[in-house]
């Protein structure tokens, strides 16, 4: 296949500029995900007023599938509910593991090209796992040195 | 003295291995992830094929014809792996599933050894499998571990405060011979010396010296030394672990089992000699059999020609992806083993891997099981070259030139 359909622009675009790629000194929650046998590291914090994912960032390091799927999921799920979080999240799921793009989603179905890659969809799925744990998890306040 | 040997036919041996005779995503296979485990000649799978066809049956157990030549298969390879590594004895030899479980067991058996305020000593540049034993054998025994620092991104040992560190109630140094990660190579019968002088028992990670480099036990003066049947020809399954021998007749047994025993008796037993009783359960015979003829093939070709065709490739690439922007070198400028590490700016390793693999190039990326000397230097990952006596300069030159394209793809000179 070509590597332009896994590494489609979007995903180079936001690897080489994360959005939302930073601490977040309001959040009351956060998650740490790590995935060791490549080293891919991440750090998800989100503010969550009542029901609404009021703001939410990441930071880390690994590879561009990791970096970038995180960087789109924060655009994606900022003012979100926690329903709608999970919802999307089974969305994305099904995009990088069966490869059919969501009509409705152009930004996270450029990760549809992962599921031709099975040992990276633990990648684009790194970021989504801890933003899910950090929103489920018991309230933590981040540093914020 | 041997003749010196005529330079092999580096193109002729290459034809030997049948799988390097395909295309990957449609481009002839590169096969350079051979640190990791490198391809099986045909006088290796041969010898499988003709031993599982003919000779197969349990060793030291029956009386029949087919135990016999299985028991004396075995113990051939025995033989063979004492004359490769020129220890005194083939009493010497332990088979083992690998470089890991051949650490693991010295580990196990010093247990009783070690008390708290003793130390162990091991380097910074330690894959986890000559690093992560120490550190459950340490917490059994109240034992620390202590580290010989590595210098920095040109991956020396900094052995300036080693006989300091020899003389902190160290027992045992377990070191690396040539580092999986760095490529470096270290001076391994210096450091056996001066861990000697101090009464210290040494243990040398050969899993990557021992299918490229000639190695002498005697020459190097180790008291252990752990090595892998898959990292030089031989078939996974299968290592060895080298130990004086009367430091082996003094140390108990590792695990419970058959052919481990003397005697058995409801309450207790008493063990096999050396090295049986390192030895429990019926062990990977047919992995013994492809070693020796790994063995053999190694030196028909000539241990030292093959360190200095590895060496050369490493040296070639080393000085052709200096050309790279962006590009971060780890290891020793001059001499090396037969691997290059590096980092591209603003790249993840795993990328480039994936990059790579779809022009046929099989590379290895991520931290090579040595995180914390990676998070010593800097690099959360790297990706790794490693090459073996049927690479070509030529695929260096392939190598050089998707690289090139990589960082730009992902625009790391941007």
């Amino acid at each position: 296949m070509d590597l332009t359909e896994l590494y489609q622009s979007v995903i180079l675009e936001n690897n080489r500029r994360p959005r939302n790629y930073r601490k977040l000194p309001e959040a009351n929650r956060s998650a740490a995900g790590n995935n060791p046998v490549c080293g891919d590291e991440i750090t998800v914090y989100v503010r969550l007023e009542q029901d609404r994912i009021a703001d939410i960032s990441f930071e880390g390091a690994g590879c561009a599938i990791s970096q970038a799927s995180a960087s789109v999921m924060t655009q994606r799920l900022k003012g979100r509910t926690v329903a709608e979080a999970e919802a999307m999240f089974e969305r994305f799921k099904g995009i990088v593991t069966k490869g059919t793009p969501d009509e409705e989603d152009l930004d996270l179905s450029a990760f549809a090209g992962v599921h031709q890659f099975p040992a990276r969809i633990k990648c684009a799925t790194l970021g989504w796992h801890a933003a899910l744990n950090a929103i489920h998890g018991e309230a933590v306040t981040a540093t914020t040195e | 003295m041997n003749p010196p040997a005529p330079a092999p036919d580096w193109t002729a041996l290459r034809a030997e291995f049948p799988i390097l005779d395909q295309t990957v995503h449609g481009h002839p296979l590169i096969y350079l992830d051979n640190a990791a485990t490198t391809q099986k000649p045909r006088a290796v799978i041969a010898a499988l094929s003709r031993y599982y066809e003919r000779d197969n049956a349990n060793v030291h157990r029956a009386i029949h014809e087919l135990s016999s030549r299985a028991t004396n298969a075995y113990e051939a390879a025995r033989a063979r792996a004492a004359r490769y590594l020129n220890a005194a004895s083939p009493d010497e030899i332990i088979f083992t599933r690998g470089t890991t479980e051949s650490i693991n067991l010295v580990a196990y058996v010093f247990t009783p050894r070690l008390r708290p305020g003793d130390a162990i000593l091991v380097t910074e540049m330690e894959h986890h499998s000559n690093l992560v034993p120490w550190q459950l054998l340490a917490q059994r025994t109240g034992a620390r571990l202590l580290f010989v620092p590595v210098t920095g991104d040109d991956g020396q040992l900094d052995l300036s405060r080693l006989d300091e560190l020899l003389a902190s109630n160290v027992k045992l140094f377990a070191f690396t011979h040539i580092s999986n990660s760095l490529g470096t190579i270290n001076p391994a019968a210096e450091l056996c010396a001066r861990a000697r002088r101090h009464g210290v028992i040494t243990l040398v990670d050969a899993a990557q010296s021992v299918g490229h480099l000639p190695l002498d036990v005697a020459a190097l003066g180790c008291d252990f030394l752990a090595f892998s049947g898959h990292k030089m020809a031989g078939p996974t399954g299968i290592g060895v672990l080298y130990g004086r021998s009367a430091l082996l007749e003094s140390l108990d047994p590792f695990q419970g089992g058959g052919e481990m025993i003397a005697s058995v008796q409801f309450d207790h037993s008493t063990w096999n000699k050396v090295p049986h009783k390192f030895e429990a359960g019926t062990p990977d015979i047919a992995g013994a059999v492809g070693l020796h003829a790994a063995m053999d093939y190694l030196d028909a070709v000539g241990r030292p020609a093959i360190a200095a065709h590895d060496e050369a490739l490493a040296r070639l690439a080393y000085d052709r992806l200096r050309g790279v922007p962006g590009i971060r070198l780890l290891g020793p400028p001059g001499a090396r083993g037969g691997l290059v590490g590096f980092a591209l700016a603003g790249v993840h390793a795993h990328d480039v891997v994936t990059f790579a693999d779809q022009e046929g190039i099989a590379l290895r990326g991520g931290h090579h099981c040595t995180q914390p000397l990676l998070r010593k230097l800097g690099v959360p990952a790297t990706t790794r070259a490693s090459f073996y006596l049927y690479n070509t300069p030529a695929e260096v030159e392939r190598l050089v030139t998707v690289i090139h394209q990589a960082a730009r793809f992902f625009g790391s000179a941007a």
